[in-house]
C-alpha cells in the first residue's frame, strides 16, 4: 500500500476490467430496447422531392418512421452552432433530419424505429426517397472557385475568414535577404474510434424524467442540449457516458442528430430506444478533419532566423459548422511552435464542401500547423545549406523569455502566452536520442548496401488544458472508501488511475480505497468535457483542490476527537494521527462517521455518531459547516498551459517498390510534472500510431460526385501494430506555473508532429521535396517519376549530391 | 450493417448440403469461413435467400498430402494448411502464399476452398492454384466434375461453379523435381490484399538451365493472370539469367487497373519488380 503515488508509473487500474471484456459500452446496455436505424442520403447534394415509406410498413416489428415533418418545435430546428465566433459570419448547421436539401452523403433523412436493428434496416431499405441531384462541391479548390454553392446563401462557400497579425509580415518579408514561397497540403482523415457513436434513452413517464446513455466526450453538455431541445428542466435529464471506446475528438461534438432524436422518440413512444452507430455510418455521418491547403511566404536572414512569415490557409470544413472554426484557429496560432516568427500574418478562409462535417480530431489543426512550420524550417535549411537543427535553434524562444507572449489570440479567446519550457535543451536531447550528428555515417553505410535512408525531425508546442473550468467532488464514507467524481468523461485515457493517484497523494489514503467516477451527471452536473488535452490539468487540479478541502475538514474533526491542534496532525494510510505520536490516531472512516451527527443509528458505526454518543459542549450546535466528510472544488485557469515535444525519425525507402519503412522513431516530451509516466507514454504511443496513420496510410477519398470511396476498414487504412514503429521516449518536466499541480496536458501530443517528421525523413532519403501528406508508395513512385521529368522539385542537397540518392525511378525495376 | 433476412441451413453431411443447395437453386449460397461472405451480407451487397452452412459437414474437413500434391477439403482452414509441414514439403508455395493471406485470426476461420470459390483477383490462393495448374472438384446433387484452374476463375468474384454446385476440394500439384517456387507481394499494410503480387515457379533442365518459368499475378487482372516467361530467359543457368528482361516482358504483357491505393502505372511497375524478385528466388530454390 502506497499513498505517495503522484509521479509513479503504476499500472492502469481500469485495464484488468477493460481487457477481460468486462467493459460496459453503449451497445452492451439496453438489451431489450427498440432500435433505430437511419435512411441516409446517397447524394452529396440534392433536393428531396418525395419520401415514400409505404414499402416499409409491412415489415413486422416496425414501430415508427419519422421524417423532418414529424419533428415538433425545437426538435425540428437546426442543431446548435456550439462555438460561435465573430469571424464565422456564415455559420450553418444541419437539421436533425434533412429538410428539403441534403448536403453530404450520409446526412440523415428518415429515422426508423423497430424491434431490433435488423428489422429497422429491413424497413429503412424499403423507404423510397426521391432526390433531385444538385451539383456538388468537393475539395478545397472546387469550394474556393465557388462556381457552385453548398449553401445558396453563403457566397463564395466561405463560412469564415479571419486574419491575425503581429507586426508587418509582408513588409518584413519584402526587405528580407532570403524569401521562399510554397504550398503545403494535408488531406482528410478522421478520429475513427473503435467504438462508434451511440445513444440509448429511457423515459420514465411517472417521474417525467429522462435517462440517456451516450458514447460522448461531454455528458454534461449533452444533458443541457437535450433538456433545451425537449423542453425539459435539466434536473429531469440524466446523461451518462458509460465506458467509451475511444473518442479522439469526434465525440465532443454534440448534440448529434441522434442524441436529440433518440431521446425525443423514447419519450414520444414511451419506450426504451437505442441507436448504435455502425462503421459505415461513422464514415459518412460523423466527422472528419485535417484537410487544409497552406500558402507560405517566409523571409529570413543568413542564419535562418525568421524575419517575416505570412501564411494563407484554406480550410475545408465540410457541409456544416456545428463546432465553429476551432480547427483553423488552432492551426493559425499553434503553427508558431517553439519559435519566434518575427512578424507574422496568418489568414484563413473556412470553406463549405458537400462532404462530412469537419470538427477537431486529436491534434485539432496542430498537425497541419506543425507541418507548415517544420517544412518551412527544413526549406530554409536547404536553401541556406545549413543543418536543419541549426535553423530551429536560431529561432527558439529562450528559457529566460517565459512567460512568452506570441501576441495572438488562442482558441480559448485568451492571449497566446507560453507559460514555460526549455526548447534548446530539448533539441539537444533529441539530437542525442536519435543520433542526429552521427547520421551521416549511418547513411553512407546504408548507401554502400544499396539502401536509401533519411532522417527528419519536428518540434511542436501544444496549448493544453483550456478552460473554462472543471470540478471535482471527493467523499470519504464511513467504510473509509473514497469516492471521487468529476464531470468530464473518459474514453480510455486512464482517468481512473491518475485521478486516484492524485487523490491518494493529497489525502494520504491507499489507492485501493479510491474509486473514480467520470461523465455521470447524476454524480457531477457541472463540467465542460474531455478534449484539448485538458482532463488531467482541469479535473486533476480540481480534484486536488477538493481533496485539500476534505483533508482540512478531516483534520478539524479529528482534532476535536483527539483533542489536538489540526496543524499537529497528519494522514498516513487512511489514518489521522498526531505527528510523532502514532498511538493517538483515528481512522478516516471514523472521522467520516463523526462528520455527520445523527439522530438515528442503523449499524455499529453510526451508533457512534448519534446525539448521546458524541460529546462536545452543550452550548455549540452539533454540526459545524456541512455534514459528511466531503468536499467539492473547481479549477478555472486564466489561460492554457503549453506543453511541447520534439520527434525524430529515420526512415528507409525501397528504391524499387517505393515502400516506406520507419526504422527508428524517437520522442522527447514535456508535459510539466508527470502524474504517471507510464500513462503519458501510452498516450504518446497511441498518438504516434495515429500520426503514422495520418502520414502514411489514412485519407478520405472522395470522388467528384462527393461519394466517399473508402468508407470501410478495408480501404481506409489505419496502421496495424505491424506498421507502428517501436517508439523511444524521453521525458522532460518543466512545471507549469499556472496550476497547483504544475501539470500540462499530454493527450494529443503524440500525433501532432508525425506527418512533419516523416515528410522530412522521406525528403531526406529521396532528395525530392515532399509538400503533401499523407504519402503512399504509389505516390512516392510517381513523385520519383516527376522528379525525373523535372515536374517535381529536388532539394538543393540532392542537386549537389551524386547518386545513389537520386537514382531514378526508371531504373528502379533493376536491382543493383 | 446487418444482413437482410435469409433461411439458414445447417447440414451435417455432404448429401444434405448438396440437397439444400439444389433446392435453393439460384437463391442459395454456401457459407464456409464466412470471412468474405459475412461482410458482404452485412453491407447488404449480397442477399441470398438461403445460406447453406457447411461448417458441420466434417467429411469436408480434410487435408490430404500425397506425392502428387495437396488436396484441401472444403473445410480446411487457411491456418491448418499453412501449418502443415507435409503440405509445405510437397508444395512450398502454399505456405509461402498463405502467410500473406490476412491475419492469423482470419486464417483461423477462412478456408482455402472458400478463397478459391470467392475468386477475388486480389487473393493469393487463386494465383497459386493458377500457376501450379491445379484444379477444383465440384459436386452437386447431379454428380461431380473437376474444373482445371485455367477454367475455374471466370471474372472478379466469379468462379465457374454452377448453380447447386459445392466445391468439395481443391488440388494443388506438388512441385516437380529440379523446380523452385516463390511468392512475393506488396501490400499497403501487413496482411492486406496486395496492390500487386506474384507467384513464380521455375524449373531447370538436366544442365541446370531454366527450362520453364511461369508467374501468376494477383491484383493485376480480373482473374489470376499466368505469364510464361520461359522464352524471355533464353534457357540460361540462373546466375546468367537476365531477370530484368523477364520483368520487362511481364510489364509489357499486363494491363492492370488503377484504384485508390495504386495507380495502373505503379501496379505495372510493381509487377516488374515482383517478377524479378520471385523468379530469382524460385530459381535459387530450384538449384
Ligand atoms: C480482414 C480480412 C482480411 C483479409 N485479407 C485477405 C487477403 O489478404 N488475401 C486473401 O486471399 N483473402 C483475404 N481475406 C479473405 C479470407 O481469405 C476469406 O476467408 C476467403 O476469401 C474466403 O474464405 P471463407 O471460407 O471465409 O469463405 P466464405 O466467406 O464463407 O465464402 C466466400 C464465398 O465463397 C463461397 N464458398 C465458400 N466455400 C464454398 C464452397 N466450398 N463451395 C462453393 N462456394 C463456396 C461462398 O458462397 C461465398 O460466395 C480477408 C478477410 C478478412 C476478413
Amino acid at each position: 500500500m502506497s499513498t505517495a503515488l503522484f509521479g509513479e508509473p503504476i499500472a492502469r487500474r481500469e485495464d484488468p476490467r477493460l481487457i477481460t471484456g468486462q467493459g460496459r459500452y453503449l451497445d452492451d446496455l439496453g438489451g431489450g430496447a427498440l432500435e433505430a436505424a437511419f435512411v441516409r442520403s446517397p447524394h452529396a447534394h440534392a433536393r428531396i422531392t418525395d419520401i415514400d415509406v409505404g414499402g416499409a410498413l409491412e415489415i413486422e416489428g416496425l414501430v415508427a418512421i419519422y421524417t423532418w415533418e414529424d419533428l415538433p418545435g425545437r426538435v425540428g430546428e437546426p442543431l446548435p452552432l456550439l462555438i460561435p465566433h465573430p469571424a464565422l459570419t456564415h455559420g450553418r448547421t444541419a437539421y436533425p433530419l434533412a429538410r428539403d436539401v441534403v448536403r453530404h452523403v450520409g446526412e440523415p433523412v428518415v429515422m426508423v424505429v423497430a424491434r431490433d436493428r435488423y428489422l429497422a434496416e429491413d424497413a429503412a431499405e424499403r423507404i423510397r426517397v426521391t432526390y433531385e441531384p444538385l451539383p456538388p462541391v468537393v475539395g478545397i479548390e472546387d469550394a474556393a472557385r465557388a462556381e457552385r454553392l453548398v449553401h445558396d446563401d453563403v457566397p463564395g462557400n466561405a463560412g469564415a475568414h479571419l486574419v491575425q497579425e503581429v507586426g508587418d509580415a509582408p513588409g518584413a518579408i519584402a526587405s528580407a535577404p532570403h524569401v521562399l514561397e510554397f504550398r503545403l497540403d494535408i488531406e482528410r482523415s478522421a478520429s475513427m474510434p473503435l467504438e462508434g457513436r451511440g445513444v440509448y434513452a429511457r423515459w420514465d413517464a411517472d417521474d417525467e424524467s429522462l435517462r440517456v446513455y451516450s458514447s460522448t466526450q461531454t455528458s454534461t453538455s449533452v444533458r443541457m442540449a437535450i433538456a433545451a431541445k425537449l423542453g425539459l428542466p435539466p434536473v429531469k435529464v440524466e446523461v451518462i457516458a458509460p465506458d467509451v471506446g475511444g473518442g479522439f475528438g469526434v465525440k465532443i461534438v454534440h448534440p448529434w442528430p441522434e442524441e436529440v432524436l433518440v431521446p425525443w422518440a423514447a419519450r414520444l413512444l414511451d419506450r426504451e430506444i437505442k441507436w448504435t452507430e455502425d462503421r459505415r455510418e461513422h464514415f459518412v455521418s460523423a466527422a472528419h478533419e485535417r484537410a487544409q491547403v497552406h500558402f507560405v511566404r517566409v523571409g529570413f536572414d543568413d542564419e535562418g532566423r525568421l524575419l517575416g512569415l505570412d501564411v494563407r490557409i484554406q480550410h475545408d470544413h465540410g457541409a456544416y459548422t456545428p463546432y465553429g472554426i476551432i480547427v483553423p484557429i488552432i492551426t493559425s496560432t499553434q503553427l508558431l511552435g517553439p519559435y519566434k516568427p518575427g512578424a507574422y500574418r496568418v489568414e484563413f478562409t473556412s470553406l463549405y464542401t458537400n462532404t462530412v462535417i469537419v470538427t477537431p480530431y486529436r491534434g485539432a489543426g496542430r498537425p497541419q500547423g506543425v507541418f507548415c512550420m517544420e517544412r518551412t524550417m527544413d526549406r530554409i535549411a536547404d536553401e541556406l545549406g545549413i543543418d536543419r537543427t541549426a535553423v530551429r535553434a536560431a529561432n527558439f524562444v529562450q528559457p529566460g523569455e517565459f512567460p512568452y507572449d506570441q501576441g495572438l489570440v488562442f482558441q480559448d479567446g485568451r492571449p497566446l502566452i507560453y507559460d514555460s519550457g526549455d526548447y534548446p535543451e530539448m533539441l539537444r536531447r533529441t539530437k542525442e536520442l536519435i543520433g542526429w550528428d552521427e547520421f551521416g555515417d549511418r547513411r553512407a553505410e546504408a548507401e554502400r548496401q544499396g539502401r536509401r535512408i533519411g532522417i527528419g525531425l519536428a518540434c511542436y508546442v501544444e496549448g493544453t488544458g483550456v478552460g473554462p473550468y472543471e470540478g471535482g467532488h471527493v467523499e470519504i464514507d464511513s467504510g473509509g472508501r473514497v469516492h471521487v467524481s468529476t464531470g468530464l468523461t473518459s474514453q480510455g485515457q486512464g482517468h481512473q488511475t491518475v485521478f486516484a493517484q492524485i487523490t491518494a497523494s493529497e489525502l494520504g489514503v491507499p489507492i485501493e480505497d479510491v474509486t473514480v467516477t467520470t461523465g455521470d451527471t447524476r454524480r457531477f452536473a457541472y463540467a465542460v468535457g474531455t478534449f484539448a488535452s485538458r482532463a488531467a490539468v482541469m479535473s486533476g487540479n480540481a480534484i486536488a483542490l477538493a481533496c485539500r478541502k476534505v483533508r482540512e475538514k478531516a483534520l478539524r474533526i479529528a482534532g476535536e476527537a483527539l483533542e489536538a491542534d489540526p496543524r499537529d496532525l497528519e494522514i498516513v494510510d487512511g489514518v489521522v494521527r498526531v505527528k510523532g505520536d502514532a498511538g493517538s490516531s483515528i481512522p478516516l472512516r471514523t472521522v467520516a462517521v463523526l462528520s455527520n451527527p445523527l439522530r438515528y443509528a442503523f449499524d455499529e458505526e453510526t451508533r457512534r455518531a448519534t446525539q448521546f454518543a458524541v460529546g462536545g459542549s452543550a452550548d455549540t450546535p452539533p454540526l459545524t459547516g456541512e455534514p459528511g466528510l466531503e468536499g467539492e472544488d473547481y479549477y478555472s485557469p486564466v489561460r492554457s498551459t503549453f506543453a511541447c515535444g520534439m520527434h525524430a525519425a529515420i526512415v528507409e525507402t525501397d528504391p524499387d517498390t517505393a515502400e516506406v519503412c520507419i526504422l527508428r522513431y524517437t520522442v522527447l516530451h514535456d508535459c510539466g510534472r508527470l502524474i504517471n509516466p507510464r500513462i503519458v507514454e501510452g498516450q504518446i504511443h497511441g498518438g504516434v500510431a495515429q500520426g503514422v496513420g495520418g502520414a502514411l496510410y489514412e485519407r478520405m477519398v472522395y470522388d467528384e460526385a462527393g461519394q466517399l470511396l473508402n468508407a470501410s476498414f478495408m480501404d481506409f487504412l489505419m496502421p496495424y501494430a505491424t506498421e507502428v514503429p517501436a517508439i523511444e521516449t524521453g521525458h522532460m518536466e518543466t512545471p507549469s506555473p499556472l496550476n497547483p499541480l504544475g501539470i500540462k496536458g499530454a493527450g494529443e501530443a503524440g500525433v501532432i508532429p508525425v506527418s512533419a517528421v516523416i515528410a522530412a525523413a522521406i525528403e531526406d532519403a529521396e532528395g525530392i521535396r515532399v509538400s503533401r501528406m499523407p504519402i503512399s508508395p504509389s505516390e512516392l513512385f510517381h513523385l520519383r517519376l516527376e522528379a525525373e521529368s523535372g515536374a517535381a522539385e529536388l532539394t538543393n542537397r540532392a542537386r549537389s549530391h551524386p547518386a545513389p540518392l537520386r537514382r531514378a525511378a526508371g531504373e528502379a525495376g533493376v536491382r543493383e | 450493417m446487418k444482413p437482410p433476412p435469409f433461411t439458414y441451413h445447417a447440414p451435417e453431411t455432404l448429401d444434405e448440403a448438396l440437397d439444400a443447395l439444389a433446392r435453393a437453386g439460384d437463391d442459395g449460397k454456401v457459407l464456409a469461413g464466412g470471412q468474405s461472405l459475412i461482410p458482404l451480407l452485412n453491407m447488404r451487397l449480397a442477399a441470398p435467400g438461403h445460406l447453406i452452412d457447411i461448417n458441420r459437414v466434417t467429411e469436408l474437413d480434410t487435408v490430404e498430402v500425397t506425392p502428387e500434391g495437396v488436396w484441401a477439403g472444403a473445410l480446411a482452414r487457411h491456418a491448418r494448411v499453412e501449418r502443415s509441414d507435409e503440405a509445405a514439403a510437397v508444395q512450398p508455395l502454399l505456405r509461402a502464399a498463405l502467410r500473406h493471406v490476412a491475419h492469423p485470426v482470419v486464417r483461423n476461420r477462412g478456408t482455402v476452398v472458400g478463397s478459391l470459390a470467392h475468386a477475388d483477383p486480389a487473393a493469393e490462393l487463386p494465383a497459386v492454384l493458377a500457376v501450379l495448374g491445379g484444379s477444383v472438384e465440384a459436386a452437386s446433387s447431379r454428380g461431380r466434375r473437376t474444373v482445371p484452374a485455367a477454367e475455374f476463375f471466370a471474372g472478379p468474384l466469379e468462379s465457374s461453379l454452377r448453380r447447386g454446385e459445392l466445391a468439395v476440394r481443391a488440388f494443388f500439384p506438388a512441385l516437380p523435381e529440379r523446380s523452385g517456387a516463390a511468392f512475393a507481394e506488396v501490400s499497403r499494410r501487413h496482411g492486406d490484399y496486395a496492390m500487386a503480387g506474384a507467384a513464380a515457379v521455375v524449373a531447370l533442365d538436366d544442365d541446370q538451365r531454366v527450362c520453364s518459368a511461369r508467374v501468376a499475378y494477383l491484383s493485376i487482372a480480373a482473374t489470376p493472370l499466368v505469364l510464361d516467361l520461359t522464352a524471355s530467359l533464353d534457357r540460361r543457368p540462373p546466375v546468367t539469367c537476365d531477370w530484368a528482361a523477364a520483368a520487362g516482358y511481364a510489364r509489357d504483357h499486363i494491363d492492370p487497373d488503377g484504384d485508390i491505393h495504386a495507380t495502373a502505372a505503379y501496379r505495372r511497375h510493381l509487377a516488374g519488380v515482383l517478377t524479378e524478385r520471385t523468379l530469382r528466388a524460385a530459381a535459387q530454390e530450384a538449384l
